[in-house]
């Protein structure tokens, strides 16, 4: 029986890598994500029929329960607020191994496990010695580096609903503040191993820490970063599940964790180059730490379009290209977007789309967004297709984006956004942007393209706006 | 505890194989991502924090021996087993949403 479930944990495993490769193509991308949904119910399989499991009752009822929510969670959720989701959801994951530590611990200091760990130890000298710490160095690893990834993933959350602001909070010696957690919490471990007689206070001091670093480590990034620290809180989570994989010798575990923590940090890389950023620059929250460029007086003035002008304009263009960002995503307008789209084709208008890889809250979130409204694959462009072709097109409708297309991130090496590669709209010949109120982007910056001459202003609700745009075409 | 230097190499020998096994994990982990394009950034993102979610084995083991245990072991259990299963089923189902906005006009 033993060399059975340890099979199945192997083919578990193989699933998980395979899974994960598929998820990486495009064309395989939905099996993937089947394989490896298929290999974690074989490993969890597994584990209930391994022998000598009591409580069956209790854990058959926890899944059933955990599934339940599970399912209404994601059916509930709009496309828009998937990131807010993933984010939650990757909370949940770390406070569950937070959890599994603490009780652990609980068992450890009033339950058996302490006398089974040092049975297990006695006789091996100072082997034994070197396993103990080894065990609790791991425990409070799980407890720790859970908490962390549970508190921000949570803030994280609320920044990018809007709950908290998206700006980067800052407070006098921040710095000092958040890095001195961290080691204090370093130091909270050691301790523990040198004065076990006062451990117990130390675990939940310990535990109490990382709840508020994981708040404060969030805190001074800003809200366009948000993706990056999800997807490395993520890693953090399966860094989690690696520990407690080795605290109760689960292979299955310990190895699709750490599958999961170096995958997850290598595709918090490839976002952070997406956004010709590093991690460090990201996690340290040096994006906005800069600020030079943010204060800097805006000359120039901004001119408004009414609706009936702008139709006529792209009405009698022949290139538009709409580029959408964030703003569209929250006003539900991919519909009438595309609607529009159509509306113009049928003018005799080319229409396309032009996607820069960190519009909306996550890349290939537009996608995701543009295809839940029908609009055909290959209108959407990436940003190394569309920028050779802005000169050549007539009118750029921006939608509620508004850091891509900051001519700052190439002329103001004072600007916070300077060096991010963005959509070059200012080369059209006009720009219509549509946009709530003239507040700055995600990244707190102003944005020189609205004052630019070509430039108009379409103030109001995106879908609403556009609802409108497409009756004044229709009634040309 | 008893601490003596002898046993370094029994220590150093036992935790080697382990190792060569995360080595070799952490190398895939990074290998089998390689070339993802763009787009798929944020389910394969979501894909992995469903993946994560495998910590649920870990709080079924939990609850599994928490027979002879103090109750809170079993609460902290059972709270764990829930949160981590609505990671992984919340997880998958998410990205299978997202997945299939993509498959549709394909």
């Amino acid at each position: 029986m033993e060399t059975l479930m340890e099979v199945g944990y192997l083919v578990a495993l193989v699933c998980f890598v395979l899974g994960i490769k598929g998820m990486s193509d495009p064309a395989t991308s939905n099996r993937g994500n089947l394989v490896l949904a298929l290999g974690m119910g074989l490993a969890v399989l597994v584990t209930l029929f391994l022998p000598g499991l009591s409580n069956l009752p209790y854990i058959l009822g926890s899944l059933v329960l955990g599934s339940v929510i599970g399912l209404r969670m994601s059916g509930q959720a709009k496309m828009t607020e998937m990131p807010q989701m993933v984010s939650l959801l990757n909370g949940f994951g770390g406070l569950a191994a937070a959890l599994v530590a603490l009780a652990e611990v609980v068992d450890l200091l009033y339950g058996e496990g302490l006398l089974r760990l040092l049975t297990q130890t006695s006789g091996m000298g100072s082997m034994g010695s070197y396993y103990l710490v080894f065990y609790i160095v791991t425990l409070m690893i799980s407890l720790s580096v859970g908490g962390i990834s549970f508190t921000g993933s949570v803030f994280a959350m609320a920044k990018l609903d809007g709950k908290v602001s998206g700006q980067p909070i800052r407070f006098p010696m921040q710095g000092l503040v958040t890095n001195g957690l961290l080691f204090a919490q370093v130091l909270l471990i050691v301790g523990m191993i040198l004065a076990p007689t006062y451990a117990e206070p130390m675990v939940y001091l310990l535990f109490v820490l990382s709840l508020v670093y994981g708040v404060l480590f969030v805190m001074p990034i800003g809200g366009a970063d948000m993706p990056v620290v999800i997807s490395f809180l993520n890693s953090l989570t399966g860094l989690t599940a690696a520990t407690t994989g080795l605290l109760f010798d689960n292979r299955a575990m310990l190895m699709g964790g750490v599958l999961v923590g170096a995958s997850g940090v290598y595709l918090t890389v490839l976002m952070c180059k997406a956004m010709n950023r590093t991690l460090g620059a990201v996690l340290l929250g040096q994006f906005n730490a800069s600020g030079g460029g943010a204060g800097r007086e805006m000359n120039g003035q901004i001119r408004e379009i009414g609706t009936y002008d702008a139709a006529v304009l792209l009405a009698y263009s022949s290139r538009v290209v709409v580029v959408p960002g964030y703003g569209m995503a929250v006003a539900q307008a991919q519909h009438p977007m595309h609607e529009l789209e159509k509306l113009l084709v049928s003018k005799g208008v080319q229409c396309r789309y032009a996607i820069h890889p960190v519009a909306g809250r996550m890349p290939g979130h537009m996608n995701v967004l543009l295809a839940e409204a029908d609009v055909s694959y290959d209108l959407l462009l990436e940003m190394e297709a569309i920028n050779p072709e802005f000169p050549q097109t007539d009118v750029v409708v921006v939608v509620g984006a508004n850091d891509v297309v900051n001519p700052a991130a190439e002329t103001d090496p004072g600007s916070p956004v300077y060096g991010m590669p963005i959509l070059k709209a200012y080369q059209a010949k006009n720009i219509i942007v549509i946009k709530r109120s003239m507040a700055a982007g995600y990244a707190g910056v102003e944005n020189e393209l609205f004052y630019d001459p070509k430039t108009r202003m379409l103030f109001g609700d995106a879908k609403a706006v556009l609802s409108e745009l497409i009756q004044a075409v229709k009634g040309l | 505890m008893e601490w003596s230097l002898q046993d370094l190499p029994t220590l150093i020998n036992s935790v080697l194989p382990h190792l060569y096994l995360l080595l070799l994990a952490v190398f895939l982990g990074i290998e089998v991502i390689g070339r993802v394009p763009q787009v798929l950034h944020t389910p394969l993102m979501s894909g992995s924090n469903a993946l994560s979610g495998v910590v649920v084995v870990g709080s079924i083991l939990l609850v599994g021996k928490a027979e002879q245990a103090p109750w809170p072991v079993l609460v902290l259990g059972c709270l764990s087993l829930v949160l981590a299963t609505v990671n992984v089923v919340g997880g998958f189902a998410v990205t299978g949403r997202m997945l299939n906005m993509f498959r549709k006009k394909k």
